[in-house]
């Protein structure tokens, strides 16, 4: 005696992307907070003291907000004009910042007047940056130049004036208290050392460089430009390594995952690009409401931070795994363990006789009504509103299903109103999708059999009769438009391919094959 | 059927045994049914085939057991004999000539020496009319008796089993036809017939089907092609009877049955529901469902433990007390139709086909038996007549046998074609297929032809369609899953036409498709056209790559009555010759061939190499009709013939299939003589059910024992005997606290026992002893010297309570004495 075989279900394949541990990972974020800042927000630094508190430069003020915060802990007025590139010193406790008005000022986190102010360049200074001794500041300026300051008596200790364009980005390194890098609007990159007068490499971006980034081991150089991302390897004398263009906007701003595994790119076109620093191969994005200027990441991937053109930021994140427990624990009551478990935990003893118990399958409801042959209830069941609106292919299924046992129409027939109106609604939702058709048509040519009769007694069901005809109509002639489109795209195929000769080799004995037909056109070839 | 000499003809296995409905015996051990020429005897228990009884020359048509001999069973046959056997040791004991084919048989215990037979009306030529006959079976010593008084006792009844019974006692005989139950009652030799209206109102078709009657009581069952069943009562006079109706089956009602108590009534139909009635609470039922195809037979064991019900689908289904299905007889199935052609299986050399619906079968060819059914189609079957269920349409094994591809279709009237392919994979864990992908819609129109690439690099498939295109279907491998899928590889097509069948070289370098009158070559690797050969007019049916030596030629059968073969080398044709071939099929394991020619109404066989032009074996007028499918199978064994004739049969087996799908294969002499030695080496102990545990111990017994018969000669024994005797005496006249040390004892007993066998023997006991001596401690090693004891021990020890160790060491001293002392004195 066999058992009752459950209606298949067939898998459709899941349109869009496929679940990697990288989706799981970067999808594991609350959703966002966002707070109205005065103007663009240009810059997000993250202070590596331990809450991890942010500076966020957006027009004229500089805000530093804790991690969870959405209210500033502490605010930075004391900008003439739009400041640039808040940074905290590696110890926290210092926070330096260019300004539109060429000034850099260093500020005491805890503090409210500039602590020093370096007066030296002529434009506005874009880049601002603490060298790893904590002693000195890189600042990179419109007019061309980059400096190093002296912070204990406020002295411009250098000045470079290699490039030729603004100088918009720059990066000192963390293990050589000498080394920086800077990028520049007129597609250069260059290192230079503190210790020599002139650049030691420059490198060619070929677009205006927006931002660099220099990867922990320091070995390679990552620069974004235009719609480039590129990755330069510093050992090899700054050679090209990858050429990335994931984005169709210039790309803003760089950023690392805290393992250094994942590389983030923020774009203009409003998405931020994940790619795995091995195949760099794009494996997350991220979509925001506006052009972000900026992005930053908490230790650890806490938070995602990032800053938009509108003036907005964004912050997300990272869910704790209290929460994700507690958010699986409301879908679903679950019995009281103990009596869940209960005698399943028994270990079997050595000369314990072991009599196996036939394990129950469990029927879904539908399947259940079916193995009574109940089909008006069956069809019922797949109709039901969460099943027809989440999982439509359910209920095509057991559509299918009673198609099969010839039972279909009388499934179909002898509905109310209410009942009729809920079928049709199900029909116009899906009947043009191309995996239910062929099932949903019958159906549908079925119900207008059955019900021709009371046509007009009720205007709800009229009016979706004229909705379903109209949604037919209209699919019809989108076939139509598509047959002609491949029609002309096979005329192009076709004239493209080259003419293939089949090889026919002589033969003083007859092949059959009269010699006229040989020269005809080569086999139609189709890739799948 | 026979022409030479040499190469005979064979039916093997596959019979029908769901023909006639099964006998249970008295014991209710055996199931006895009639299978093809023979009837087969299965147990109950294991479901094994035990023995068969042959003899008859033609169709089987009925089994009974002899109402007088317990042991004994009639058997007719449609070649005009009925025979009485002894089914526990096949003997057959009489046989009772009767001149003319039976139909069915009927007997009744009130009878005795009297069988009823159905027969064709003698005066009738047409044989549509038949007659139901009394014959007494003369007493005679003779093997052969000429029967042939025949007295007829109802006319025009229906051929078919089921359709006649015997009533309360065996007072009265009952039998239906149309719509017609006649009743005839044997003491007043007069008969009653009732009819039905033959119903003229839409969907009542009142004909019966089948007739059962109580055991007991004054009540006949009949079954209606309506689905009803009427109980008719009170039927011993013309006009006061009465019936009442039970309706549950919506098909024909196939086959009735009461218990032997007369407390249920059973019927079954094309439902396959077994439904229980309960006699006198009548709208009380219980049901057995889906036991799988149609119910056609259902038989009462004597003593009513257990029903057996036979199928549509060739099944004999035993099932307990009524609730639970104890075992299942599966013959060949042969369903509709073979649409998959015969395939063999390359890992298990089982003959696969179409099984139950939407099924495939594996059947073993050796031990004629089923091994097991792949559900294809995975989907609940409805029993019902009139539905389009899926069909297994074709299906492909890769040359290892790791993957399995199937194709199902379902054609609705005026619907969309629904097509699936599926792809198995073969676990070496559960030793069967396990659906890898379903691909829904492979091709726009039906499937003409399946193969995979026999080369061991790549698994490809190839599907050619009428929609026009041949695909190729890779394992694409994908590193992040840990197992791959198919996926299309290749779309090809040759200026539209639509192609027909397809074919792989030995190698899998070349693939030849055939597009109507078109053969085309492609290369797999790189799928480039390679040539084009052509030879209309007439489509290609067949096409078929030579092998081996012979792999340079390509051969392919035409529509046109043409046979041509091609050299691959110089792309030319090499010979044709006009046959009508209506299938050709390679031989996997050498150059062979074998093209099926259908030529009036009959098929003829020529079994050829494409080097040479002279057949090396042809047989004119095989069989009636076409012949459709055929197989070379695989020898376990090669067979070492070196007549010329026969050699073409020495590495495989060609099995086919004629038009009323009787399944065929040619045998030779050297192989019949193999089989006769086989047969003689497997000849168990037929009255013990062959379980596999008894194959493997109870040969092993039978040889001791045997051994220990043939050593133990009367001379030794009697020698034996008395020293035995003595000890025991001692042993137990003198008082236990007196006695020395039991096991001191023992070795003395033993010893004393160790005398009188001879050193051969010796050497033999200690090998079964050492072999028994895991179950036992060294102490106990005395025992087994007396197969008795040995035999007993287990029972005790199994029946007694935990022991302490020491307590058990003594308990299994005083066995050893026991044992020896009750040995020797039953000796005595």
């Amino acid at each position: 005696m066999a058992s009752f075989k459950s209606t298949k279900i067939p898998i459709y394949p899941k349109l869009g992307e496929k679940v990697t541990p990288d989706t799981l990972y970067w999808k594991n974020y609350k959703a966002p907070v966002q707070i109205k800042e005065f103007g663009a927000v240009t810059s997000i630094d993250f202070s590596s003291l331990a809450p991890h508190n942010y500076a966020v430069t957006a027009s004229t003020r500089i805000h530093i907000y804790g991690p969870f915060s959405t209210e500033p802990v502490k605010t930075f007025t004391r900008f003439k004009d739009t400041a640039y590139s808040g940074k905290f010193r590696s110890d926290g406790q210092l926070l330096v910042a260019g300004c539109e008005d060429s000034m850099v000022r260093l500020f005491d986190v805890s503090g409210k007047v500039a602590l020093r102010v370096f007066k030296g360049h002529t434009k506005g200074v874009h880049v601002t940056d603490f060298t790893s001794d904590c002693y000195h500041i890189l600042t990179g300026s419109d007019d061309y130049t980059c400096r190093l300051w002296d912070i204990p008596n406020s002295t411009e200790l250098t000045s470079y004036k290699e490039h030729t364009d603004y100088i918009r980005c720059g990066i000192t390194s963390k293990l050589n208290r000498d080394i920086f890098i800077t990028g520049s609007y007129d597609h250069t990159l260059r290192v230079f050392d503190a210790r020599v007068e002139k650049s030691v490499m420059t490198m060619d971006h070929s677009q205006p460089v927006e931002s660099v980034l220099l990867y922990p081991s320091e070995g390679l150089l990552v620069s974004a430009g235009g719609r480039y991302v590129k990755v330069w390897d510093l050992l090899k004398g700054g050679q090209p390594l990858v050429s990335l263009k994931n984005h169709h906007k210039t790309v803003t701003c760089l950023s690392l995952s805290s393992n250094g595994q994942r590389l983030l790119s923020a774009s203009l076109d409003r998405h931020v690009k994940i790619y795995n620093t091995t195949n760099y191969k794009v494996v997350h994005n991220f979509d925001y409401a506006a052009s972000i200027l900026s992005l930053a990441l908490a230790p650890d991937d806490e938070s995602i931070v990032v800053g938009m053109t509108n003036g907005v930021l964004s912050i997300k994140h990272r869910k704790s795994p209290e929460e994700k427990r507690e958010m699986a624990g409301k879908q679903r009551m679950q019995p009281v363990y103990r009596i869940f478990v209960k005698g399943r935990n028994y270990v079997p003893k050595k000369d314990d006789f072991l009599v196996s118990k036939p394990v129950k399958s469990h029927l879904a409801k539908y399947d259940k009504q079916l193995k009574k042959f109940n089909i008006s209830k069956a069809l019922d069941t797949a109709l039901e509103s969460w099943r027809r609106n989440r999982k439509p292919e359910i209920t095509v299924a057991v559509m299918k299903e009673l198609d099969r046992r010839g039972t279909l129409k009388n499934a179909l027939a002898g509905r109310d109103e209410q009942n009729l109106s809920q079928l049709l609604n199900f029909l116009i939702g899906n009947v043009v999708d191309p995996r239910f058709t062929p099932v949903l048509v019958t159906a549908t040519e079925m119900i207008l059999d059955i019900y021709q009769a009371v046509v007009g007694q009720s205007s709800v069901v009229d009016r979706q009769l004229v909705r379903l005809q109209e949604l037919v109509e209209r699919e019809v002639d989108y076939q139509q438009d598509l047959l002609e489109v491949l029609g002309m795209l096979d005329t192009l195929f076709a004239a493209s391919l080259p003419r293939k000769e089949v090889p026919c080799p002589g033969s003083s004995r007859p092949n059959g094959l009269a010699e006229g037909s040989l020269g005809a056109p080569g086999p139609q070839l189709k890739a799948a | 059927m026979v022409e030479h000499a040499e190469i005979r003809m064979v039916h093997r296995g596959g019979s029908k045994i769901n023909f006639r409905e099964p006998v249970i015996t008295n014991d209710s051990r055996f199931l006895l049914c009639a299978a093809g020429e023979s009837v087969n005897v299965y147990s109950t228990s294991t479901e094994e085939y035990v023995h068969d009884l042959q003899g008859h020359t033609g169709l089987v048509t009925g089994v009974v057991l002899n109402p007088s001999n317990h042991l004994q069973v009639y058997s007719c046959s449609a070649d005009g004999t009925v025979r009485l056997w002894d089914f526990t040791d096949a003997i057959l004991i009489k046989t009772f000539i009767i001149g003319y084919p039976i139909y069915s048989i009927y007997v009744s215990e009130k009878h005795g020496g009297v069988v009823f037979l159905v027969v064709p009306m003698a005066n009738y030529k047409s044989s549509e009319l038949f007659q139901l006959v009394a014959v007494h079976l003369p007493h005679s010593g003779d093997q052969e008796v000429e029967a042939r008084e025949l007295s007829a006792v109802l006319c025009d009844v229906s051929p078919h089993a089921g359709a006649a019974s015997f009533g309360r006692e065996g007072e009265y005989i009952a039998a239906v036809r149309g719509l017609q139950l006649e009743v005839f009652f044997f003491k007043k030799q007069k008969s009653y017939r009732f009819s039905l209206k033959s119903g003229k109102k839409k969907g009542a078709k009142n004909a019966f089907t089948c007739i059962s009657c109580h055991p007991k009581e004054d009540c006949i069952a009949t079954g209606h092609e309506d689905g009803k069943i009427r109980m008719w009562r009170n039927f011993n006079q013309k006009k006061e009877y009465t019936y009442s109706t039970l309706h549950w089956h919506h098909g024909a009602v196939n086959t009735l049955c009461f218990t032997p108590e007369g407390t249920n009534l059973l019927s079954g139909g094309i439902e396959s529901v077994l439904v229980h009635w309960h006699y006198t609470q009548e709208n009380q039922k219980d049901f057995l469902p889906r036991l799988g195809a149609a119910i056609t037979h259902i038989a009462v064991s004597p003593d009513g433990s257990l029903f057996s019900t036979s199928h549509s689908d060739n099944k004999i289904t035993i099932i307990q007390s009524c609730v639970k299905v104890s075992a299942v007889i599966q013959g060949l199935v042969k369903g509709d139709g073979v649409w998959t052609n015969l395939i063999i299986d390359p890992r298990s050399k089982a003959l696969v086909l179409n099984g139950k619906p939407g099924h495939l079968q594996f059947y073993s060819l050796h031990r004629d038996k089923q091994l097991y059914n792949l559900d294809i189609v995975q989907q609940e079957y409805i029993h019902e007549e009139g539905l389009d269920q899926f069909e297994v349409v074709k299906a492909a094994f890769d040359a290892r046998g790791d993957w399995l591809a199937t194709v199902e279709e379902r054609r609705k009237k005026g619907a969309e074609l629904e097509i699936n392919l599926k792809l198995w994979a073969y676990d070496e864990l559960t030793q069967s297929f396990v659906l890898n992908t379903t691909v829904t819609a492979p091709h726009e129109d039906q499937i003409t032809a399946m193969f995979f690439s026999p080369s061991p690099e790549t698994t490809m498939l190839v599907t050619t369609s009428l929609d026009g295109h041949f695909k190729a279907w890779l394992l694409a491998d994908h590193s992040d899953a840990n197992e791959g899928f198919w996926a299309c590889d290749f779309v090809g097509g040759y200026h539209l036409l639509k192609p027909g069948c397809c074919s792989f070289s030995a190698d899998g370098s070349l693939l030849s498709v055939g597009f109507q009158e078109v053969v085309t070559v492609w290369s797999p690797a790189s799928w480039e056209l390679l040539t084009t050969l052509s030879q209309p007019p007439g489509a290609i049916r067949d096409l078929c790559f030579g092998r081996l030596s012979c792999s340079k030629y390509l051969l392919g059968a035409s529509t046109k009555n043409q046979l041509c073969c091609w050299n691959l080398l110089t792309c030319s044709l090499e010979w044709s010759t006009p046959m009508d071939v209506s299938l050709l099929q390679t031989d996997p394991l050498s150059e062979n061939m074998a093209a099926f020619c259908s030529q009036s109404g009959s098929s003829d066989l020529f079994v050829f190499k494409p080097s040479e032009p002279r057949p090396l074996y042809s047989q004119k007028a095989l069989c009636t009709g076409k012949v459709q499918h055929a197989v070379f199978a695989p020898r376990d064994q090669m067979l070492e013939s070196c007549e010329e004739r026969t050699q073409w049969l020495n590495r495989s087996q060609l099995y086919f299939f004629t038009q009323h799908m009787d399944l065929l294969t040619f045998s030779t002499k050297t192989e019949e003589d193999r089989l006769l030695a086989s047969s003689k080496q497997l000849m168990v102990d037929d009255s013990v059910a062959v379980t596999p545990f008894y194959l493997l111990l109870g040969k092993h017994r039978g040889q001791q024992l045997e051994k220990q018969e043939a050593l133990t000669n009367p001379m030794a024994e009697r020698t034996q005997l008395p020293q035995g005797s003595i000890a025991i005496k001692e042993l137990l006249h003198t008082p236990a606290h007196v006695l020395p040390s039991a096991s001191f004892l023992c070795a003395m007993f033993v010893r004393s026992l160790l005398i009188s066998s001879s050193s051969a023997r010796e050497e033999k006991e200690h090998e079964e002893g050492e072999m028994e001596r895991e179950e036992e401690d060294s102490e106990g090693e005395a025992d087994p010297r007396l197969g008795e004891s040995a035999a007993w021990g287990p029972p005790e020890e199994f029946g007694a309570p935990a022991l302490t160790k020491a307590q058990e060491r003594e308990l299994r001293k005083v066995k050893t004495f026991d044992h020896s002392w009750l040995s020797s004195l039953l000796d005595c």
